[in-house]
């Protein structure tokens, strides 16, 4: 066993599987989030019904779309109509690969992992491309031309932001950025005396446009276009769409959480004395208090299986509690609660977007990629570069 | 190492087969989507050789940047009256020949020069979490021995892009007039 698990492959490939296996339960739990805290912003409950306060709702949503018809439209090119989604989905969660989840799991630390990330993205946008013009409808192929146009204009500003990190921190392997920014003693958003907020403003910029949420959601803008570019997708392949699209989010985020807010860091990385109450009481309290939320709740339910379902949660989050209570555990799963953390915030601010900001017409649209985007990251990359030689010199 | 030419010839078949279904293929859209097949293998031949770098730039610039823009265009072109034209112009011999003279070309140089393709420097490829220092060998190259070659590249896209700004503005003046 010992022997079968010092091999360097195994740890990955176990990682893999738990990656594929578990994601599409988080990409549905992240949608029941951005239903709640819409519903919230806009002053309802959102799902109320499937358990308690909604909690089992993903479950059977992905039921019902593993259930649903698939439709193929009949004058369709079916060969790349199935491609589509496909690819989507494969590029999306091939990221994951060299996603830094904490110092100790990740699949694999290669010397290019950024340039991996990105390229992947790359790739999954031919999905949606080709989706929408296999499907044979107007509607799909002007989300395809949106969706090609926005791709190419919001990537320049997001490699320009990324190569300003990148410089910062000397290296294209995520482990390394992460080493870095302990080793200088700062997030990546702080470090050059602040100018480095530039970049990080940006990519979260064009992240937010890069994976086609609101303010930028031209490409499936439901008011003009149905669902633009999966109008004519229904069932698991809407679904894969659907997976390849939260997945893309996750993977612009950590992107932004290693590059910028020091990944699976704590905060203030090199304050010993913060080590107790950053590393120990910060996240054994944080769970603690949610499981007495879960606790609170369970005299409210009026349904018997409800009760139960919110004991159980009460359960598990004390579990979680007592897991970063204990040293043993604590230093296994710590790295993970922050990168996780940092991940859940920049999920919600996306949700938060979605919320607030009113969608951009086409021609704004472009008008901020072209004229405002990329001159600003040109200029913050040359002024980040010319001030860090001036510090080290 | 046998994995790695396993691995090789899996990709040689990738690339030669994609190569030969993007020209047959009768639907446009097809084309490039084999198209892109053929990228990607190409990139993994680079993944081999132990060029990370490369293969991570040719796949964000020609499939990322080149075929999105490709698809873009050939979208708008309706498939139907593509498909009923011809696929093969009067050329044929002519194409013929001047393939077999590459070809050619190509098996005097590498049958000439098989001794020099394996020098000190392309050594054992490295084991799994190994780092090579190869973006930075690339950079250091680029910017010191062949920077005259880099900055023309550069300038020479740029007279490409102004080049494609002042054309299509001659053409919005023309029609506004």
């Amino acid at each position: 066993m010992e022997q079968l698990l010092a091999n360097p492959y195994v740890q990955p490939l176990i990682l893999t599987a738990v990656i594929i296996l578990v994601f599409p339960l988080v990409a549905g739990y992240i949608v029941l989030a951005e239903r709640k805290v819409l519903a919230d912003l806009q002053v309802r409950l959102g799902p109320m019904r499937v358990g308690p306060y909604g909690v089992l709702q993903p479950l059977a949503d992905a039921l019902k779309l593993m259930l649903k018809e698939d439709i193929i439209p009949s004058r369709a090119d079916k060969w790349i109509f199935w491609l589509a989604p496909v690819l989507s989905t494969f590029t999306a969660l091939s990221a994951f690969a060299v996603l830094p989840l904490s110092d100790r799991f990740y699949v694999a630390d290669v010397n290019i992992g950024i340039l991996f990330i990105l390229a992947m993205s790359s790739i999954g946008a031919l999905g949606l491309i080709l989706g929408g013009w296999s499907a044979n409808s107007k509607y799909s192929l002007m989300g395809s031309l949106r969706a090609a146009a926005q791709m190419v204009s919001y990537e320049v500003p997001l490699g320009f932001a990324t190569v300003t990190a990148i410089m910062c921190a000397g290296t294209l392997s995520m482990q390394g950025v992460i080493q870095s920014q302990f080793e200088r003693g700062v997030w990546g958003a702080f470090d050059n005396f602040g100018l480095m907020l530039i970049p990080t403003a940006l990519f979260i910029i064009a992240g937010t446009a890069e994976t086609n949420r609101a303010p930028f959601d031209l490409p499936e803008a439901e008011s003009e276009l149905v669902a633009g570019f999966h109008t004519e997708y229904s069932g698991f392949r809407w679904a894969l769409f659907f997976l390849a699209e939260y997945a893309a989010i996750v993977v612009i985020s950590s992107l932004c959480v290693t590059l910028f807010f020091g990944g699976w860091l704590r905060p203030f990385p090199n304050v010993a004395f913060l080590e107790l109450p950053l590393s120990t009481v910060f996240p054994v309290a944080l769970f603690a208090l949610i499981a007495l939320g879960c606790l609170k709740g369970v005299p409210r339910q009026a349904i018997f299986g409800f009760k139960l379902v919110m004991l159980a949660l009460t359960g598990a989050f004390l579990l979680l509690a007592a897991m970063f209570a204990l040293p043993v555990t604590n230093e296994i799963v710590i790295g993970l609660f922050w990168f996780v953390l940092k991940l859940a915030v920049m999920v919600y601010l996306f949700i938060w977007y979605r919320g607030t900001f009113p969608r951009f017409r086409y021609d704004q649209l472009m008008d901020v990629g072209w004229k405002w985007l990329i001159p600003i990251s040109m200029g913050g990359l040359i002024l980040n570069g010319v001030v860090q030689l001036l510090a080290r010199s | 190492m046998l994995i790695d030419t396993v691995l090789f010839y899996v990709l040689a078949v990738l690339i030669l087969g994609s190569a030969i279904m993007t020209i047959t293929r009768r639907n446009v859209v097809h084309s490039a989507v084999w198209l892109i097949s053929t990228l990607l293998g190409v990139a993994g031949v680079f993944l081999l050789q132990g060029a990370e770098f490369l293969a991570g730039v040719q796949i964000i610039v020609y499939i990322g940047g080149i075929m999105v823009l490709f698809l873009f265009v050939i979208m708008l072109v309706p498939v139907q009256e593509e498909a009923a034209q011809r696929r093969f112009s009067n050329q044929k011999w002519l194409a013929f020949a001047c393939a077999a003279g590459v070809f050619a070309m190509l098996a005097v140089i590498v049958v000439r020069g098989v001794g020099a393709l394996s020098h000190p420097g392309m050594a054992e490829p490295a084991g799994l979490g190994s780092l090579t220092k190869n973006s930075e060998s690339v950079g250091l190259v680029l910017f010191s021995e062949y920077l005259l070659p880099f900055e023309l590249a550069s300038v020479l896209l740029l007279v490409a892009i102004i080049g494609a700004i002042v054309m299509s503005k001659a053409r919005t003046r023309e029609t506004e007039s």
